[in-house]
């Protein structure tokens, strides 16, 4: 009795631990996020007097807002492109027996590997020839491509596990391959398509690099490319405030997916890297 | 990987691919193919032709404010890199801040593998929580931890004696960086490790203890060397993209006293110094680099690289 009483509250200390491991610097900078410009260089791990001040401030410039509508906007569209067409490949590689499978696998797994700073310069230069440099095509684009691999193989993972005895049924019943895709398999992969949409998501939401790159003006530049170029609302002010609002602001959405979809994040990442 | 691609036309002699041919067999192909297409054609356009570009352009002298000028060099811009002290800093910084990352994320992600592995309640919890350094944007983490660091709106600066700014010092510069990628990327470690544990027979590890086998020798002796591939999948994942860091130092340091990576060379090189001709060199060095990473681990570690497995 006491004995397992003892070992429950071992791992319940481990486990706040690891929480607090996990939350410490996204509680930091909530707190500062919350604090007054009088109060925010005081160092206080708990804000004193908590204000809006800084969020009502953020919304208030076209610089915050338009940033945020350039990240909702080009995550999403790279995320539809690139899950369409994994989903597609992932099938193929999954399912069907043709030679070049091997191929691309390996050029995928080649892409994932992929350093992006290598195609900063050159993508910089083919952009700005084709016209397409600081705009959202420009940026979804590397997305699309860079979150590919990814897509492929978290999906071809949870092809994998499909009943597949279904689609014999259909073709039994007359389909052509095709239309088995369609009507049968579609259905039955929603849950895995919407955890590789997840994932896909959270990478393009993330990205920097490119967003600095790629982008020079507000018509383009996504929130996290956007907090690096703030600047405080007169000369002497450090931006601070506003850059903790802002980036609690592109937390929120994280935070929503990894509280609802723990179990499934959890899937997706390990099973694409893991049995491939 | 480690199998050639059958890219020849299956005329092997085994009966079963004699049967490829019929109509059947030839319309799943035509569907491989059809389904795949977009995904390679879009992968080739933006991944292959650019790096092949980038090899053309760091073969000219080429100022960005004096594009007309642009002329062919040869290997000069890889000269002028290799022989430069500012590409041996950046490439050191890099190895440094990846090989310590990745050994400290290692013996931290397994420590996090075992505790969601083993926990006798709150799994779900710790595993919420987990995830949240794992999808946070690393610029915002970044943030956090170079306010937290700089002195006046820090906590963790209040702690340290006053008129310290390790983020203006170059050892405790690295060890912070260190500390922020460590942060961000052991919760992915430690789920691809933990997928690793889940493959471990649990009456393997019974055995073992009846034997005799302490906790560690059964960790050391059995658990580690049934995730061998789990393993060394997660470090070859991680290397690579620890020696790619930007984010991180961008934020903290702006790769100032000499804290900067091959990433942030390049990126500097680029956009400060706008010269595309010295850019695209580092571009493909690092690509090189990389590439030399990854051959390494698949042929001294045998790391099967995910997917390889396919034709069991």
């Amino acid at each position: 009795m006491s004995a397992t009483g003892r070992r429950r509250s071992q791992w319940a200390v481990i486990n706040i631990l690891v929480i607090a491991y996990a939350l410490f610097p996204v509680w930091w900078i909530i707190a500062l996020s919350f604090k007054d410009p009088s109060t925010l260089t005081d160092g206080n791990f708990i804000p004193t007097e908590w204000t809006w001040e800084n969020y009502r401030g953020i919304f208030q410039t076209s610089e915050f807002t338009r940033a945020l509508i350039n990240s909702i906007g080009i995550a999403l569209i790279s995320t539809v492109i690139a899950v369409v067409l994994g989903t597609m490949a992932a099938y193929a590689v999954a399912r069907l027996r043709f030679p070049g499978k091997s191929l691309l696998i390996g050029m995928s797994l080649l892409i994932a590997m992929f350093p992006p700073i290598s195609l900063v310069s050159p993508l910089f230069n083919i952009e700005r020839i084709i016209g397409i440099f600081d705009t959202w095509t420009g940026l979804i684009i590397p997305y699309m491509t860079f979150s590919l691999p990814l897509a492929i193989y978290t999906l071809s993972a949870f092809f994998r596990e499909i009943p597949w005895d279904l689609e014999k049924a259909a073709k039994v019943d007359g389909a052509t391959p095709a239309q088995a895709f369609r009507l049968v398999i579609a259905p039955l992969a929603a849950p895995g398509v919407f955890t590789t949409a997840i994932l896909v998501f959270i990478f393009c939401w993330n990205d920097f690099l490119f967003a600095i790159s790629l982008t020079s003006t507000s018509a383009a530049r996504t929130v996290p490319a956007a907090i690096a170029f703030f600047t405080g609302s007169s000369q002497f002010a450090q931006p601070t405030g506003s850059i903790a609002a802002a980036a609690v602001v592109i937390t929120i959405p994280i935070i929503v997916f990894v509280l609802l979809f723990q179990r499934r994040i959890v899937a997706g990442l390990t099973s694409g890297a893991v049995k491939g | 990987m480690t199998q050639p691609a059958p890219t020849a036309p299956a005329r092997a002699p085994a009966p079963k691919d004699r049967r490829a041919l019929s109509e059947g067999a030839r319309q799943e192909r035509r569907l491989g193919w059809l389904l795949c297409a977009p995904a390679v054609i879009v992968m080739l356009a933006v991944t292959a032709y650019p790096i092949v570009y980038a090899v053309y352009l760091s073969l000219q002298r080429y100022d960005l404010r004096f594009p007309q000028q642009a002329h062919f060099v040869g290997f000069s811009n890889y000269g002028a890199v290799l022989s430069s002290e500012f590409w041996w800093q950046a490439l050191w910084v890099t190895v440094l801040i990846t090989a310590i990352s990745v050994t400290v994320e290692l013996v931290l992600g397994f420590a996090l593998a075992l505790v969601m592995h083993r926990a006798i309640f709150g799994r779900g919890t710790v595993r919420t929580a987990i995830l949240i350094p794992y999808g946070i944007v690393t610029v915002v983490a970044a943030y956090s931890w170079q306010y937290a660091w700089t002195p006046d709106t820090g906590y963790l600066a209040a702690l340290l004696p006053s008129g310290s700014a390790p983020l203006t010092e170059h050892w405790p510069a690295i060890g912070l960086i260190i500390l922020a990628e460590v942060w961000k990327t052991t919760p992915f470690m430690a789920l691809l490790l933990l997928a690793g544990l889940a493959l471990v027979p649990e009456e393997t590890l019974r055995a073992a203890q009846v034997d005799g086998a302490g906790a560690w020798q059964r960790f050391f002796l059995v658990t580690v060397p049934l995730m061998k591939p789990a393993i060394l999948v997660a470090l070859l994942f991680r290397t690579l993209d620890a020696f790619r860091i930007f984010d991180n130092i961008y934020i903290l340091t702006s790769g100032a006293h000499n804290t900067g990576s091959v990433s942030i060379l390049g990126y500097d090189n680029l956009f400060t110094a706008l010269n595309l001709g010295i850019g695209s060199a580092i571009s493909v060095l690092i690509f090189l680099c990389v590439a030399l990473i990854a051959f390494a681990f698949v042929k001294l570690f045998g790391a099967a690289a995910p997917g390889a497995q396919e034709g069991r």
